[in-house]
């Protein structure tokens, strides 16, 4: 997992993002136990109590859950996690389609492209 | 509340340099005092290590007006090098460790063996940015409730910069607080918790850091920039 900020949008946010790919990418797989709010905070050289407001968001979300003095985990809710990749690639289609509307491209030529050129 | 100044007021003759400031520092949290050069940043965190007398207005340290008692308390990081120059690095441990009662001297030699730091060296010998390190550790070593840092950054590459913030990040107790003054505010806003900008001897906001980013849209750097304009 790698942790780029940029300093121009609040950083729990962007600790939210970057820890929700590293489940949906199963980096941290179903189930498993995260590394601690310190050693996170360590490795993303942030503050641990930012760490700890993006760890609470994420389990406001239900994607990690703590057992008592154990630790974090990720959740088992295999659905869950299927749902958050769905709606982070219906973020990403979504900017996609955008950005090559605004270049003149219709959706019918940007699907073209898409399957033309794409993973190319 | 760790930390609170009261209506604090500071003159060197007639010259208010610092006016009326009111401030809460509380448990737990790292805050920048963010200032320009002579915005007054270094007279405040000499008032409130008790280097200099307060004109009108009181400091309370856990609620009590500070003194002997807060000393033992605050570890305090002066802009300006105060080690002697002829000691030995594990002479200058020693000296610590009989000062302050809160002093971890395992911590400290630990910290040093990841520095690669040899204690029989002369401090007149080492450079610049390894001197620097060293009173970072001698300040971090301390079992403190609250670390004050004037400047950490001042003057030290980029690789130094890394080290002193990770060092900062990784000792800094649980529970405790923390208060970096500096200039070099996109260096360090990631670990802080809450900006504190110093202007002119005045307080001109106290604010977290991230809401203030979410309000503003830009990094607590740009936000600085514009607010300080010359």
């Amino acid at each position: 997992m790698e942790f780029n900020f940029n300093n121009e949008s609040p950083i729990y946010i962007q600790l939210v993002e970057t820890l929700m790919l590293a489940i949906v990418k199963e980096e941290y797989p179903i189930g498993s136990k995260l590394p601690s709010v310190r050693e996170l905070a360590l490795m993303a050289k942030v503050n641990p109590n930012t760490m700890q407001k993006a760890l609470t968001e994420l389990e406001e979300m239900g994607l990690i859950y703590t057992e008592r003095t154990n630790g974090k985990y990720v959740t088992e809710d295999k659905k869950l996690i299927k749902e958050t990749k769905d709606k982070l690639a219906k973020e990403i289609v979504n900017k996609y389609i955008t950005s090559m509307n605004n270049i003149g491209f219709t959706k019918e030529e940007t699907l073209f492209y898409l399957q033309t050129i794409g993973g190319k | 509340m760790l930390l609170e100044c009261k209506n604090v007021t500071k003159k060197f003759d007639k010259k208010v340099v610092l006016d009326n400031i009111n401030l809460k520092i509380e448990k737990g949290k790292i805050y920048g005092l963010l200032g320009k050069n002579g915005a007054g940043k270094s007279t405040l965190i000499k008032l409130i290590n008790d280097l200099l007398t307060i004109d009108e207005g009181e400091i309370l340290f856990n609620g009590k007006p500070i003194g002997i008692f807060s000393k033992s308390h605050i570890s305090y990081l002066p802009e300006r090098t105060y080690l002697d120059k002829d000691m030995k690095v594990e002479s200058v441990i020693k000296y610590f460790e009989e000062f302050y009662e809160d002093f971890n001297t395992k911590k400290a030699y630990k910290l040093l063996k990841d520095l690669d730091l040899d204690k029989d060296k002369k401090i007149s010998k080492m450079s610049k940015g390894m001197q620097e390190k060293l009173q970072l550790i001698l300040v971090m070593s301390r079992e403190a409730e609250l670390y004050i840092l004037d400047e950490p950054l001042g003057g030290v590459d980029p690789a130094t910069r890394d080290y002193i913030l990770d060092t900062i990040l990784s000792n800094f107790k649980e529970g405790s607080s923390v208060i970096i003054s500096t200039h070099l505010i996109s260096d360090i806003e990631r670990i802080l918790d809450n900006v504190i900008f110093i202007d002119k001897g005045k307080i001109i906001l106290t604010e977290d850091a991230d809401k203030l980013r979410e309000k503003e849209k830009s990094s607590i750097d740009e936000i600085f920039r514009r607010s300080f304009k010359c």
